[in-house]
């Protein structure tokens, strides 16, 4: 635990150690500037937004503009409703996930059932499903049935993105899960449900915030679905942002990453505090660390 | 004092055996659990089988009554050069994507497995690109691609007649945005398999005078090979049906050189409102999507069972 060094001679600061550490600063030098230069537009001033410069006098006033009446003139969307919109569609999503994903997970983690591996890949087909295939019948549907630009609508079809990650996910923790520990609950007496809720469900826990979470930031993340299926009444911030590009036939660069900002802290504050739980969250439980 | 046990402590075992549950019900267990996901399935596979008739309709907006024409999409479609130019855009893009991103990701986890300072630091901010929308990703890049305004130029010293979104670059620009995005997907899935390696190998081999190569090409990668695939599967997949950022860019342009297949699915049935064309192109892709997973997939379980075999 205490080393992972690999190799002989790799010391802590010989010219190989050296290399390798300015090689890593190379890609973090590409991976950030971008996300740099998103903070340095968004407090830039209207006059200043098209140059390049890194030094000048911040401001929040740009914040200040997407989020009232003269960001909305620009771009016919309520950023503050999209925002709304965007938490309302995403919670909604992943708790009808949890809610129906939980006990499916436990059944296909638990038990071999006829027609259970089916089920499973059925699910994980979802994952690489081509999005357009779905959402263009449902594009017809919606505008049939009402369900076009509504909150509802919008929190039906991100299962698509939150069901699979969620049964998968959990999936796997219930496999990890030791089934000892429950059938000791059932010679306490317990009850079948009684041993999965007082026993089952605390020990997955972890599991289960780190899988919601995740199941939010993908959800809140989508573009293709609210694309085609809002108009303008529920517009989450995805889409809202890219209205500030063309907004009032003038770019407005500064606006434009000031958008992009907010709607990007709420995942990555997330992706922080799950970082332990990742690797097994992306891969869909089948890279365990 | 009897009256007084504590409310919701389970009965002591000796008291309460447990309840008998007849065996056909225990057996149906699962199923009843499993029952609202199903319906779900369903929910979603209704439009998606609804997706794949359109394929078989001579459906649009302005046709009132849709009727069945057999294979007649296909043939037109599969006779359209625009579609087999998005085919070629698709595969360039996902091929690319994918082999750069794996490469550089087995490289940047090696370089973060030696866990120095500098590694511990930026291992925390390496998945942060992952973790914005892609569709904001786009607009990013977007304001640094441009010509005259944006900072790229600017940095790289090309003055203001570098065209990143041009005719001839606009695909690889697309792919730089997705190898920025989705790199750390592939590092920190790697990174994670570095770790569960057992060290023994690795001694064993350090004491016969192995170079650092020999090991990492003998020991490592064979061993890695499982988290390598599930990570190329991935992104593979992905990218056959890349559209968020690629979408906000250059909306498939200039002209077709970014029109991947969801794009020129997207214009014929969003844009376009020719529901039969778009879910035609999406049947195929689905099908090339389909027939590369189970492909994969089955490379994958091989690839898993002997890793597990060499462990044991």
């Amino acid at each position: 635990m205490a080393s992972r060094e690999l190799g002989p001679g790799e010391r802590r600061f010989s010219p190989a150690s050296i290399g390798a550490d300015a090689a890593l600063l190379v890609w973090f030098v590409f991976s950030l500037f971008p996300l740099v230069w998103m903070v340095l537009l968004a407090l830039k001033t209207n006059a200043e937004q098209i140059s390049t410069y890194f030094a000048f006098t911040p401001t929040l006033e740009n914040f200040a503009t997407v989020l009232s009446e003269e960001g909305e003139r620009l771009t016919s969307v309520n950023f503050t409703d999209a925002i709304l919109t965007s938490v309302i569609n995403c919670v909604g999503a992943v708790i009808v996930s949890l809610v129906i994903g939980i006990p499916a997970a436990y059944a296909a983690g638990r038990w071999q059932y006829r027609g259970s591996n089916d089920v499973m890949f059925t699910i994980l087909s979802f994952r690489f499903a081509p999005e357009l295939m779905v959402i263009v019948p449902l594009f017809v549907i919606y505008n049939q049935i009402g369900l076009f630009d509504t909150n509802v609508g919008m929190i039906w079809v991100l299962q698509l993105v939150t069901m699979p990650l969620i049964v998968w996910i959990l999936r796997s923790y219930f496999q990890d899960m030791p089934a000892e520990l429950e059938q000791a609950a059932l010679l306490d007496g317990y009850t079948r449900r009684r041993a999965f809720v007082m026993v089952a469900l605390p020990l997955v826990r972890p599991g289960i915030a780190a899988a919601a979470l995740l199941a939010f930031i993908f959800a809140w993340n989508n573009y293709v679905f609210p694309l085609i299926l809002t108009g303008s009444q529920h517009t989450p911030v995805t889409v809202a942002v890219t209205r500030f590009l063309g907004g009032g036939g003038q770019a407005y660069y500064n606006l434009t990453a000031a958008a992009a900002l907010i709607a990007a802290l709420p995942p990555l504050l997330v992706a922080l505090s799950i970082q332990r739980y990742l690797v097994r969250g992306l891969s869909f439980g089948a890279v365990k660390s | 004092m009897t009256t007084t046990a504590p409310p919701r402590t389970p009965a002591p075992a000796v008291q309460r055996e447990p309840r008998p549950v007849p065996a056909w019900r225990r057996g149906l267990r699962p199923y009843v659990l499993s029952i609202p996901a199903v319906l779900i399935i369903v929910g979603i596979l209704y439009p998606f089988v609804l997706g794949a008739y359109y394929a078989f309709l001579n459906y649009a907006a302005v046709v009132r009554r849709p009727v069945f024409i057999g294979l007649q999409n296909f043939a037109e479609i599969l006779s359209d050069p625009a579609f087999w130019t998005s085919v070629r855009v698709t595969l360039h893009y996902a091929v690319v994507a994918t082999v750069v991103e794996t490469v550089l990701g087995i490289g940047i986890a090696l370089l973060l497995n030696r866990s120095t300072l500098v590694g511990r630091v930026f291992e925390r901010v390496l998945i942060l690109p992952l973790m914005i929308a892609p569709v904001i990703a786009g607009v990013i890049w977007g304001l640094m691609f441009n010509p005259q305004y944006g900072v790229l130029n600017y940095v790289l010293g090309l003055g203001s007649t570098f065209d990143w979104l041009g005719e001839s670059t606009a695909i690889w620009s697309v792919i730089l945005v997705d190898v920025w995005i989705y790199t750390p997907f592939v590092a920190i899935l790697v990174l994670a398999g570095i770790r569960s390696l057992p060290k023994e190998p690795f001694e064993a081999s350090a004491v016969d005078g192995a170079s650092w190569f020999y090991m990492f090409r003998r020991l490592m990668l064979p061993m890695m090979w499982p988290y390598i695939l599930v990570a190329v599967i991935f992104r593979f997949m992905d990218c056959l049906k890349i559209f968020d950022h690629v979408f906000v860019l250059t909306a498939g342009g200039p002209g077709d050189a970014t029109r991947t297949l969801q794009i020129g699915a997207y214009q014929n049935s969003i844009i376009q409102l020719q529901y039969s064309q778009g879910s035609t192109y999406m049947f195929l892709l689905w099908v090339i999507v389909f027939v590369t997973a189970r492909y994969l997939v089955s490379v994958l379980g091989k690839a898993q069972r002997r890793a597990a075999g060499s462990e044991e």
